[in-house]
Order: structure tokens, then sequence, then C-alpha cells
């Protein structure tokens, strides 16, 4: 330590400024920089040193912050995100850059990804992919699939970006600067700074029961200001997020039925937490049942609920039985899946603050409405008195729609009449938040001897955990499109949600529909191979046609793009494979194969109504404000919502202000989940432009092809070269405002799951080329091709975006993810692709339109994740002559299946 | 909460003896806390110059305890550590590289410490400092079991002493993704020739035994093989390793995958030897 340092303090160089400030000198680097200094740039994803968000410069080198000592840096110079942006020439034009390829879509790994380049653009040299990869290595991003991050490091120029362009323009992120330049504010970034800190307790066991001892004496022995339980919650002590199966409790009572469950929270100055005796908690362990195959016998988790079965998903069609008889060529098989953890970069967080007879809560959150109305139901308010102001969300994918830090912030700031605050650790995360279901299918399908399904049965079994979140919705989506994107007249699928005692399974991009994709999509090659049909035409053969029936028989006569899928791959089809032949001739070992999966999903919820609204007002002075309430958790709902609105009134997006996420200022725009904002949002966006320039055209007697142009001072239209000014009410508030609502059109399902569920279905066709190593079984991924069809790509390269981090994801699941309840509870035994695991992406956009989205545009988010696992596996197995049906492929599984061939 | 910063081995031992817990890379020492807080005292390495950097004498290198993997990989080593400098690029990421040092490594005794396997290659001695005077210990009597080490109460490792040899290094490590990965297994191999045939070669593996070790029976088998006789060697030699399932593998692949991998860090090495 220096001399001259006062004690208990450090004295070090930040951002080029020499602070001194007050710290415990063993106290991590990132805690410091964070919570002292301010630099709330500097992320915390891990703690470990897995995640790599919290990469600061120490004199010039990249360093984990968060295993570094902060006494360690003393005397020296610290460089973060927001400074390198705010004093580097070479860090500012890597910002542009980021922008420029929209590098950042959550933005949570972007000061780590950020930091590192700078480091690696600072040494010189001549940069290739390699290089930025060996530097960037050491951060995880589970949005962007890496690859327009290593666009962005290797074209860190001077050049322009887009910033201007309504419907189809590459425009760059509107929200994306603040990312990029470190000022983002995510979860646990906006915690007021006198915040007290909850802890939670929780079940060290799967099952057990518990007695609390004398909580009071030891709160008071302990300084703590509260402890929670079960009997501190003054309304509900359940949430949950559909109708029938809100079964979830806050803080379990007499029984805990998960490993991580709470029993109870303590708040407390953070220091006081840092240090506490034991929780005077004894527990009993129970006998628990952790896989779905064996609860039809284990005790019940919810006694109305028999066999431990949550619920069940039907949809028929046919004579499935009969017609499989008459096929001509059958194959089956089973296939299971792991439960499959969100992994986002930003754990969970939220706080807390009482206003008067209100609780505001902060949150990183995809779903602010419904957290509204879970917490009241909690607190025992009415919904009003509760508001959610969402923060940046640094990931989602599913998991953020339900409530995990929410309600003991709200809980105890509502008590405490206090600011409390609380940050899930890295394993807290994991364990405790929902994953996606553990799946079990089997699965048959029958062909004619052209290759044409005539028959497909299914049946799917899903591990959903102790409690309900959105099992139900997995449970009905998964017989709806286990069929896949094809024609298929004789159909049969059931599927079952099975309590556990395991961590609630819940929403996860694609809803269980890439564990049903897994088994049909692998069939499929198997049927191919039997058949002796190529297998990409043997799926554009079924693919499903505008005009003809899905399996509940409902009927696109526009926008079933899937057949425009499959032929667009056509042409690298035949390029791999005949490049894969030419390679395994003379290499034996290091064998090639190529790989192809269809994929759909309905957009939005299943036959149930899900309204977006949209707000929008043009001030006095002619200024448009774009109340967006669809939360942008990095898909780019800010852009795209912005982008629409922008051009159904006719201005451009630089005209348009965004305001919100808020539940007080911003109408409900539903959830960010199902593939919906883009499409239903959308849509309302597209209403409410479409309205109020209706008003102005009215208000300034213009025509339809009247130019509204923002003068800065009021509105001015422009009609066949005359300009005019459009007189505005004056008074409070807006001069106009509109509020539009879209809900899209669906019909109930019959008891055969027969109806209409969506009003739009998006497709995809993905095929990957990689290389196997026929010794070790492991898999080098070369290349994926993507075609999508997207409706209208409002805006591309978000589109491209959205491919790329959803193939990442379907990497992940393919070949190295599992979630093992009590053992991958952090990042380096759970294990994501890491930017040398994502290879060559191209995306090539289909725009078939549709009938029902905004500018013919459909959801994207989801679809891009379904064919990649199955894909993956169906080029391994190309490759290989080794089929994997238990996932994930790692190299262990896939050199046993090799083996298992006698290769 | 005391962070103590010693700049000379004296002082760092003195500090010692009221107790404490080292620190250099913080890399093992705070993924450990497990988020909880750190202890109420620890004594930094890193400011010890004396134990910082590769230095060459007469008979042999000695690489300071709290030297980095980044240093390592900047180093001007002959080919005989061209494996370590292979593992140390294997070693997490460039964030734990920079911070992350060789003794940290070694005394953290993880079955899958990425330097280990190359330095047994090495026929590396532990450099240790303490109450009861210096010693050295050969590093394959060192590290003892998992997270056990020969390290006694107030010592001090101090430096990695590597023996002047001829040869070529090599390293392999398989993990199921390319960065921050823990090895499913590793081998480190130091191969030297005559005319194209093995005259001596020292082959270590990683993660397939509590602690990583030599292959003696094999290197034994391997002298006087060409290049073409490796795999078969490879194939059916006796390993003695006892590999575990767990989360990364199976024992059963290790047992297999091992093998292969071990004739491929043969290959590489003598591929080297014979550009070089």
């Amino acid at each position: 330590m220096s001399l001259d340092e006062p004690k208990g303090h450090i004295g070090f160089t930040l951002n080029g400024d020499e602070i001194t400030i007050p710290s415990s000198a063993t106290a991590r680097l990132s805690e410091v920089l964070r919570e002292v200094a301010g630099a709330k740039d500097v992320k915390v994803g891990c703690n470990a040193g897995d995640c790599g968000a919290c990469t600061v410069l120490v004199d010039g080198a990249p360093v984990c912050a968060c295993l570094t000592a902060v006494g360690q840096v003393s005397g020296r110079a610290v460089d973060t995100q927001s400074g390198l942006v705010a004093r580097d020439v070479v860090a500012q034009r890597l910002a542009r850059s980021f922008q420029r390829h929209q590098a950042a879509q959550c933005g949570i790994c972007t000061p780590g990804m950020m930091v590192s380049a700078v480091a690696l653009l600072r040494s010189g040299g001549t940069l290739d992919e390699a290089r930025v990869a060996d530097a960037l290595g050491g951060v995880l991003c589970r949005c962007t699939g890496y690859r327009k991050i290593i666009a962005a490091v290797l074209d860190a120029s001077e050049a322009a970006p887009v910033t201007e362009g309504g419907v189809g323009v590459r425009i760059e992120r509107l929200d994306g600067w603040p990312k990029v330049s470190g000022t983002e504010r995510f979860g646990d970034d906006v915690a007021p700074a006198d915040a007290l800190n909850v802890m939670v307790i929780r079940s060290p066991y799967h099952r057990a029961g518990f007695i609390f001892g004398d909580l009071e004496t030891w709160r008071e022995e302990t300084g703590l200001d509260l402890i929670l339980t079960a009997a501190d919650v003054p309304g509900d002590n359940l949430f949950g997020v559909i109708p029938g199966f809100i079964d979830q409790p806050v803080f379990a009572v007499g029984e805990a039925r998960y490993r991580g469950e709470p029993v109870a929270a303590v708040v407390g100055a953070a220091e006081r937490l840092a240090h506490l005796p034991p929780f005077p908690v004894t527990w009993e362990e129970r006998p628990a049942v952790l896989a779905a195959e064996d609860a039809a016998t284990a005790d019940l988790l919810h006694p109305t609920r028999a066999g431990n079965v949550m619920c069940r998903g039907y949809v028929a069609r046919g004579d499935a039985a009969g017609a499989m008889k008459g096929a001509a060529v059958r194959v089956s098989g089973d296939f299971s899946t792991g439960f499959i953890e969100h992994a986002y970069i930003e754990p969970e967080a939220a706080s807390a603050r009482r206003v008067g007879d209100r609780i505001e809560v902060s949150c990183c959150t995809q779903a602010p409405y419904m957290n509204r109305d879970g917490l009241a139901g909690i607190l025992g308010l009415k919904p009003e008195e509760v508001r959610i102001l969402p923060t940046a969300v640094g990931g989602g994918f599913g998991s953020k729609l339900d409530l995990s830090a929410q309600p003991y912030v709200a809980l105890a700031a509502w008590i405490l009449n206090r600011p409390v605050r609380m940050a899930y650790t890295r394993t807290e995360s994991i364990a405790t938040t929902t994953k996606r279901h553990p799946s079990a299918v089997r699965m048959e399908i029958g062909a004619d001897a052209d290759g044409r399904i005539v028959a497909a049965t299914f049946e799917g079994v899903f591990n959903t955990g102790a409690y309900s979140s959105w099992g139900p919705t997995v449970a009905n989506r998964v017989p709806i499109h286990a069929s896949g994107p094809y024609l298929t007249p004789n159909y049969e699928a059931k599927s079952a949600g099975i309590h556990t005692n395991t961590v609630s399974c819940g929403a996860f991009r694609g809803f269980g529909v890439p564990q049903s994709a897994v088994a049909q999509e692998q069939l499929f090659d198997m049927l191919a191979e039997r058949l002796g049909i190529d297998r990409l035409e043997l799926r554009r053969r079924n693919a499903i046609r505008n005009g003809e029936p899905t399996v509940t028989g409902q009927v696109f006569e526009t926008g079933m793009g899937i057949d425009a899928c499959f032929d667009a791959l056509k042409p690298e089809w035949d390029r791999a494979l005949a490049e894969a032949e030419v390679h395994n001739a003379s290499h034996p070992t290091r064998r090639r194969g190529v790989g192809v999966a269809g994929g759909w999903y309905g957009c939005g919820n299943t036959s149930m109504s899900n309204p977006s609204t949209i707000r929008a007002g043009v001030t006095p002075t002619g200024e448009v404000m774009l109340h967006q309430g669809a939360v942008d958790i990095g898909q780019g709902s800010n852009t795209v919502i912005a982008q629409i609105f922008a051009t159904a009134l006719g201005v451009p997006v630089a005209a348009v202000t965004l305001v919100g996420a808020d539940t007080d200022v911003t109408p409900d725009a539903g959830k960010t989940s199902a593939s919906r904002q883009t499409f239903v949002t959308g849509n309302a966006a597209r209403l409410a432009g479409e309205a109020l320039r209706a008003q102005i055209l009215r208000l300034g007697n213009g025509g339809q092809g009247a130019e509204i142009t923002m003068t800065g001072d009021g509105i001015a239209l422009t009609e066949d070269g005359v300009t005019r000014r459009v007189p505005l009410p004056e008074g409070e508030g807006y001069a106009l405002e509109v509020v539009e609502t879209y809900d899209p059109p669906t019909l109930p399902m019959d008891a055969n799951g027969q109806g209409s569920p969506y009003a739009v279905f998006g497709t995809a066709a993905q095929m990957v080329e990689l290389e196997v190593d026929m010794e070790l079984g492991t898999v080098r991924l070369l290349k994926f091709t993507a075609a999508h069809d997207v409706g209208k790509a409002i805006n591309p390269l978000l589109a491209e975006g959205q491919i790329e981090g959803g193939i990442a994801q379907g990497i992940g699941l393919a070949m190295m993810e599992s979630f093992i309840p009590g053992r991958t509870e952090n990042l380096h035994d759970y294990l994501i692709p890491t930017i040398g695991d994502v290879p060559e992406i191209e995306s090539i956009l289909i725009e078939s339109g549709d009938m029902h989205g905004p500018y013919g545009a459909k959801g994207l988010g989801e679809h891009c994740l379904i064919p990649t696992a199955p894909a993956v596996l169906n080029a391994i197995a190309h490759a290989s002559g080794a089929r994997i049906h238990h996932l994930p492929a790692t190299p262990d599984r896939v050199r046993a299946a090799i083996l298992a061939k006698g290769l | 909460m005391t962070l103590h910063r010693p700049e000379s081995l004296d002082a760092a031992l003195a500090l010692l003896e009221g107790g404490g817990v080292l620190l250099a890379g913080g890399t093992d020492v705070y993924p450990a806390l497990r988020d909880g807080a750190p202890p109420a005292a620890m004594i930094d390495l890193t400011g010890v110059a004396a134990l910082r950097g590769i230095s060459r004498d007469g008979r042999g290198w000695r690489i300071g305890a709290a030297t980095t993997w980044t240093d390592v990989i900047r180093a001007d080593l002959p080919p005989s550590f061209d494996g370590l400098k292979l593992a140390a690029r294997e070693v997490g990421s460039v964030q734990i590289q920079n911070a992350g040092t060789v003794a940290g490594n070694i005394c953290n005794a993880s079955p899958a410490a990425d330097g280990v396997p190359a330095l047994l290659t090495l026929e590396a001695a532990v450099e240790i400092a303490g109450p009861g005077g210096p010693r050295r210990v050969a590093l394959s009597d060192f590290i003892l079991g998992p997270r056990r080490t020969d390290l006694r109460a107030g010592e001090i490792m101090t430096a990695l002493l590597v023996p002047e040899m001829p040869g070529q290094g090599a390293f392999l490590k398989l993990g199921a993704r390319k960065y921050l990965v823990i090895s499913i297994a590793m081998v480190a191999a130091v191969v030297e020739t005559q005319a194209g045939r093995i005259s001596g070669a020292r082959v270590a593996v990683g993660a397939c035994s509590p602690v990583a070790r030599r292959l003696p029976a094999l290197e034994a088998a391997l002298t006087g093989a060409a290049l073409a006789e490796v795999p078969a060697i490879c194939a059916s030699a006796p390993l003695d390793l006892s590999p575990i399932d767990d989360v990364r593998a199976s024992a059963a692949y290790r047992t297999e995958s091992v093998r292969t991998l071990i004739s491929r860090t043969l290959s590489q090495a003598m591929e080297a030897a014979h550009v070089a």
C-alpha cells in the first residue's frame, strides 16, 4: 500500500483521474469500482473469472476485476469501458464499429468485449479472426453468437453508421450508444446507494422439511433490519404466470420442494450480510424425485395433481394409427434433452422503494405488467399501486418473464419503508430460476414410397420441476409444432408436463419446440436414408404450403414460406455435399458432414388473447413521443417498433423520441416472449402511427400523400410543393395523442387440438457443415447457412443478429449444455459456447410477407434456435454414421456412438 | 481486512508467520470464496520482484513463482518449453493468463491444472522458502493429491527450477469448447529424436488421475520408435491412469481418448522437431 494513502483508503488512477477511495484492500476490484467509485460499466456476471464481463485494463492489460484485490491496483492505472470510450480514439472507433455492426445486443457483455478488444487493437499487428477470438475468448456473450463482435473488431474504422431509415433499413440500434459507451444501466446498476440488501435463505436439499429457530432473537443478535418468511407476506404467498397454475410460494411453507427454494430472506446492510452466522433453521431431508420417469409413483408435489402430472397437451388429426400401418416406410426413435440454463450474462437484479402507499420496483424484466400484477397479489395491493421500472435487460430468453428477486425487495421495502436491493449470484441464478424443460420424446413417422409423410405420432414427457411457471405453455405448444413445418395428414401428438423436485422449468426460446425438433428432424434424416432420397429434397417435398392444413387444421392462404427457405439452401447444400465427399475421400479420421433441419414457430400466445397497446403523442412544440413498452432485452424492439411507427406516421426515426418502458407511462405492450413483439406490438405501433398521421392530416387539411415534418416548434405539412403549418390544440399534456391496441386473431382449439392457435407462423431452414474427429469424438463446426422467412425484415441487421444468436444457443443445446441440479451451478461447469465455438453464419432472409404482420413482418426470435440442434446432429450423423439421441453431443457421447456403430 | 503487500521474500515470510492467505493472481483464491467475503488478511506476493520472471543460469532455468502465464508465453525459451507455452495459451483466457501465476496453478493442485503436465515433462523441481530454510522438491513429489501439496505451514513456493534439456515440447488439451474450458484430458510431451527415431520421451497426462503424472512404461516403450510406430505403441502401452466420471466426460472415454491424445502429442513434437 502506498504510504500516502490514508488508512482504509486505496489510491489509483481510474480512467485517467487519480482517485483515493475508502475500501477494504482485499475487496474485489469489481465490487469497489461499482459500489464506491461509481463505475457501473464494470459488470458482475459470475464473480469467478468465467464470463469476463468485469474485464478492465490494469496498466493496459485486461484482467477480471472480480479476481483482483483492490489493494493490488494501488498506485496503478485502471481503465474501464466508459473511460476508454471517453478518452481513447481507438475505443471510440471501436464503439462506432460496434454500433455499425450491431455487435451489442443486450449490451451486458459489451464492456468486457470492448475492453478486451481495445487491448488487442493497441497491440498492433495484422488482425484476423483467430487473433480476435484469442483476445476475446475470455468474455462470454449469450445474445449475439459473436459473429458481429468479430466483424466489429476487425472493422474498427471511422466508417459512418446508418442512422436513418424506416421499415426495411439496416439502421443502427437506436438504444445502442449507451451500451457501447458504458452508460447503459442494467438491473443492479440503478440500485439506490442507501439501499439495504436482501439475501435469500434457500433449501440445500432437493426436498426437505424445515423448522426455524428463534428468528427474532437471531435478528437482534446479528443486527439485521428484517427477516422475511411466509408469515410476512401481506397478500398471497403465491406467484405464477398462467391462470390456474399460480402455484409457487414466495417462501416455502412446511416443505421445500426443490434445491434452492426460498424459505426466508434476511435484510440488512451489505457488510452485515457478508459476515452472518448460520441462519437458524433445521432441515429434515426427505426423499426426492428428480426425473419425470420416476414421478408417477412418487409423493405428490401438489395434492390435486395426480401422478404429479401438471397438465397434458393433445393434437390429433386424421387416423394416425391406421395410416401408420399403411405407410411404406416407418422410422421411430427415442430422444432426450436435459435442463438448459438461459445463462444470460446479467444475473437477476431488482431494487424497490416505497413511495407513500405505492411500491416502485426497478428490475431487469421481460414482462413489466405481469410483474406488476404478480407483485400486487403478493403485497396485497391493487395493480396500479405497483410501478415497474424496467431497466436495461442483460439477456432474458424467457427466464426473466418470471418473478425472481422482485418479491423480496418489494416486501422488504414495503415493510421497512427503506430502499432495498438484491442481485442474484451466478449460482443463485443458475440453481433457482427457470430452465428449459428436460424432454423425453418417442416419435414415429411413416411415409409413402415417394417420401411423402402419411402419419406421425409423438409422445413427449417434459420435466416441469416443482412449480408450473410456463410449463403449460410448453405442454400446449409442442403437440401443435411437433410435426415440423410439413404437411402431415394423419397425426397424433401427446405431451405431459410432470412435476419433480427440481427447479421449475419455464419459458426458454422456443417453449419446447427445439426439443421436439431434435426428434422429428433426426427422424426425417433417417427416413431419407431408408428411402434413398436426398435429405433436403425430402423436406422440400413435404414442406407445408399455402392452402394446406397444419396439424391443427389451420390453413394459411399466404405467408407459409418454408418451401422458399429450403430452396434458398439448395445451392449451398449441393456445394457442401460435394466438398464433404471430396474431403472425406482423403481424411478417414476427420470426416466432414452436412446437416439440414427445418423449423416453425407460431408467433404470440397459443389460442389466447395477447394484445399490445402503444401510445404516442405530439407535444405542443411538435415533438413526437412514442410510449414503447415492449421491453427490449437485446432483440431490438426499441429500434424495430420505432421504425414501424415512424414509417406509418411518415417521419424519420430521428423525429421520434422513445419513452419508457415504465408501467406508469407506457401502456401494456405485453411480454417480450413468444416472438410476438415485432408482430403484435409492431402492429399496435403501425396502427398508432397511422392514427396519428390521420389526425395530423385532418388538422392540417392534408391529403394522404402529404409529407409530415417536425419543424422543432410544431408540425408542417408539405403537399404539391406547398408547406403549411398544422395548428396544434393548446393546453396541458400532449397536443395530439393516440392509443392503439392490436390483438392477433386466433381461435380456440377443440378437444383434438383442432383450431387456429396462431395468426402467424414463421419458418426457417438451417444447414451446417462440420467435421467430426472420429478418434476423439470432437466436432468442429465450419459454417452455418440459415434461411429464415421473416415475412418482411423491418431491420435486416437486427434480424441477422437474432439468427446468429439463436444459432449459438442451438449449438450449446446440441453440443455442450446440461444443467445438473447441485452440480453445474456455475459457468465453468455449465458450458455455453465461447467466441471460438461459433463458426461463420450466412443468413438468408426470405420475405414472403404475412397477411397480419406489420408491413408483412413476422416474429423471428425463437425460430432461429429451433433447427440448429437437429441440423448439427444430422451433420454429425452424416459425417460419422453416429446418431446422437440423447443430448448434448459431447465428445464422449459422440465417440461412444461411433464405437457402438463399429466404425 | 488487510492486504499485505510485501516487497521482499523475507517480509512475506515474516507476514505469513502471523497467518493469512497467500494471494497472487487471485484466479483461484477469489472463485473459491463462492461470492463470500474475502478473508480478513491476505498477503499479496505480486509485489515481490524476486518472485517474478524467468532466468537462466549454468544449470538450468528458474521460473519465479509469481510469473504469469502471459510472461511464459512471451519468454524466449528453448523448444523443450514449447509444450509449456502451448499450455499457457490454454489457461482460461487472456484475462486469466495475465493474472494467474505458475505457482498458483501448481499450489491449487487441481487434477486438471493446465501447467502441470508440461512441467512434469520438463522435470521441474519446486523451490520453497520457509521457517525451516529453503528446500527443493521434485514437482512429481510436491503435489500430493487433489487440492493437497507438500507446502507446509509458513512456507512459500518461490520458483520452479527446470534443468537444461534437449528435446522438443508439445501439448494438447481436450475440452468441450474452445476457450475457458476445464480439460477432459491433456497431454504434454518432450521428445528427443535421433535420425527420425525417439531417443528419449517424457510424457505426462493431466485430468486422468488425482494428480497429473508421467507415464514411465510408455516412455520406455517409445525409445527407438519411428513416427509411424508411435500410434501402435500408444494404443497398447500400460498407462496406469485412473480417470473418473464427471460432468465433463465419462471415465471410459478418458481412458480411451487419452491414448489418441498421447499419440497426437508425440506426433506434434516429432514433426516440430523435424521442421526445426
